[in-house]
């Protein structure tokens, strides 16, 4: 036990039995911090004022001297208490640093650049409610006038998630020069998911393939929102809907392909439950809200648009994320 | 002199026995206060680790010196379950958690050494020193 702060503490003492005042107790109160600071531990205190109480009150009765020993025995489990307190924060700075590591690969490993096309204009924004994100944007220039997008959403949160998606980024990769359909991607992905994810896992995935030279979009979904479909010549909007299982549900699943032709001005807008799950406090939004807000809009840059409905719809929920949010908007320009 | 003294564990009340022991041997060997009651505190819960996992074993509390060095060696047997995850039972959190004491890391925390052998369905030794500085 250091016996300068033993000094000390006997001092500040004697101090405050003279005075009886708030500024000797507030002067303890600060000394208290160098105790800490010094990792001495509760029942040391206790037994530094025993010492300190023993010298300054010479004729103080044994028995509550001896009160003290007990009073030390009581202190020496909140001193294990603090102990383990500490060493988990220690562990807990350790594994927040891992975690910032973790987020940053990830990241790295699913990022994905916008592709320029020709006569299409592309927007998008995912943005995760905590650390890491559970959606997923994916595309694939496979032409000079075809690009594939894929959006994903794994059902399950954190970093298992975020692993996972990883390794459906790789496959859908390893097709990179395959020219396969939306259909068959899916069925691809989901085989491979379906043998190599936790039974509890699942993921919702909505691929397209638009081919700017006939402007005709194919898409297929595996459990996943339908798309938005705009169009301008009817001024009118309608659901992007196509028959799947979500992936990893079952190996054998087949997935529907739909194709929809866009005319200029035309978009589709594709999302995750982050988007259409938007809760105020009256409840969920209504499709109507979204169409409204991108409406308003809609003679913006698809990246504008996005950033656009994603702010209002941020708002309406007073800036909290309670899911992640994704959106993609692919607009026909000419 | 060679000086040895153990204790039975068996029921709770040999805990306090051993308790005892290990305050009057720590007395006697020159820890204050603070250290009677940091090594009485170990010595209790390896105790009532024995009566409560293995339901019989013995402690048994020895001085010792090492060179210029003074200390009181602790140690712990049984002829219980033993434990199979080790590396669990010396997590922070693990035991103290659901308040069953300050459990192991608690006992290592305490004390300056501390070393356990444990084979399942074998038994567990467990020694720990705390050293006179």
């Amino acid at each position: 036990m250091p016996q300068e702060a033993g000094r000390q503490y006997k001092q500040m003492l004697e101090n405050y039995l003279h005075s009886k005042g708030e500024e000797a107790l507030y002067l303890g109160q600060q000394f208290s911090r160098s105790f800490i600071e010094k990792n001495i531990a509760p029942e040391d205190v206790i037994s530094i004022h025993k010492t300190s109480i023993e010298e300054l009150i010479k004729d103080m009765p044994a028995d509550v001297s001896v009160s003290f020993d007990f009073l030390i025995e009581m202190m020496i489990h909140y001193g294990l208490a603090l102990k383990e307190h500490q060493s988990l924060i220690r562990k807990q700075e350790v594994i927040q640093t891992e975690m910032d590591i973790a987020v940053r690969v990830q990241s790295t490993l699913l990022q994905t650049t916008t592709p320029m096309l020709e006569g299409l204009d592309i927007g998008w924004i995912s943005k995760p409610s905590k650390q890491m994100n559970g959606d997923y944007v994916y595309f694939l220039k496979e032409t000079e006038q075809e690009v594939c997008l894929a959006v994903a959403d794994i059902i399950g949160k954190g970093m298992s998630a975020a692993m996972h998606m990883s390794m459906v980024k790789f496959g859908m990769d390893s097709l990179r020069y395959e020219k396969r359909s939306p259909f068959e991607v899916l069925s691809f992905i989901n085989k491979m998911v379906e043998q190599s994810i936790a039974d509890s896992m699942f993921i919702s995935m909505f691929y397209g393939k638009y081919d700017t030279e006939n402007s005709v979009f194919r898409y297929s979904s595996a459990g996943h929102e339908p798309a938005l479909f705009y169009r301008a010549s009817e001024d009118s909007y309608s659901l992007l809907e196509s028959k799947g299982l979500l992936l990893g549900v079952q190996a054998e699943a087949v997935y529907e392909e739909r194709t929809v032709r866009l005319e200029e001005n035309d978009f589709i807008a594709i999302m995750t439950d982050g988007v259409t799950e938007t809760r105020t406090d009256k409840g969920f939004i209504e499709m109507d809200v979204i169409e409204n807000l991108l409406h308003e809009v809609r003679l913006e840059s698809a990246q504008a648009m996005v950033d656009y409905l994603f702010n209002e719809l941020s708002k309406m929920q007073n800036y909290e994320l309670h899911d992640d949010f994704t959106l993609v908007i692919l607009k026909k320009t000419n | 002199m060679e000086h040895r003294s153990s204790i039975e564990i068996k029921t709770e009340w040999d805990i306090v026995a051993a308790r005892q022991l290990g305050r009057n041997e720590a007395k006697s060997t020159g820890f204050g206060t603070v250290d009677q009651a940091r090594i009485t505190t170990a010595i209790s819960e390896l105790a009532r680790n024995i009566y409560l996992y293995a339901g019989k074993g013995r402690i048994e509390i020895v001085p010792i010196t090492v060179g210029v060095r003074v200390g009181l060696l602790i140690t712990a047997t049984d002829e219980g379950p033993g434990i199979s995850d080790l590396q669990k039972v010396m997590t922070d959190g693990y035991t103290t958690s659901g308040g069953l004491g300050a459990g192991m890391p608690g006992v290592k925390r305490l004390m300056d050494d501390f070393r356990v052998e444990t084979e399942v369905g074998v038994g567990t030794t467990i020694t720990a020193t705390k050293w006179l500085h």
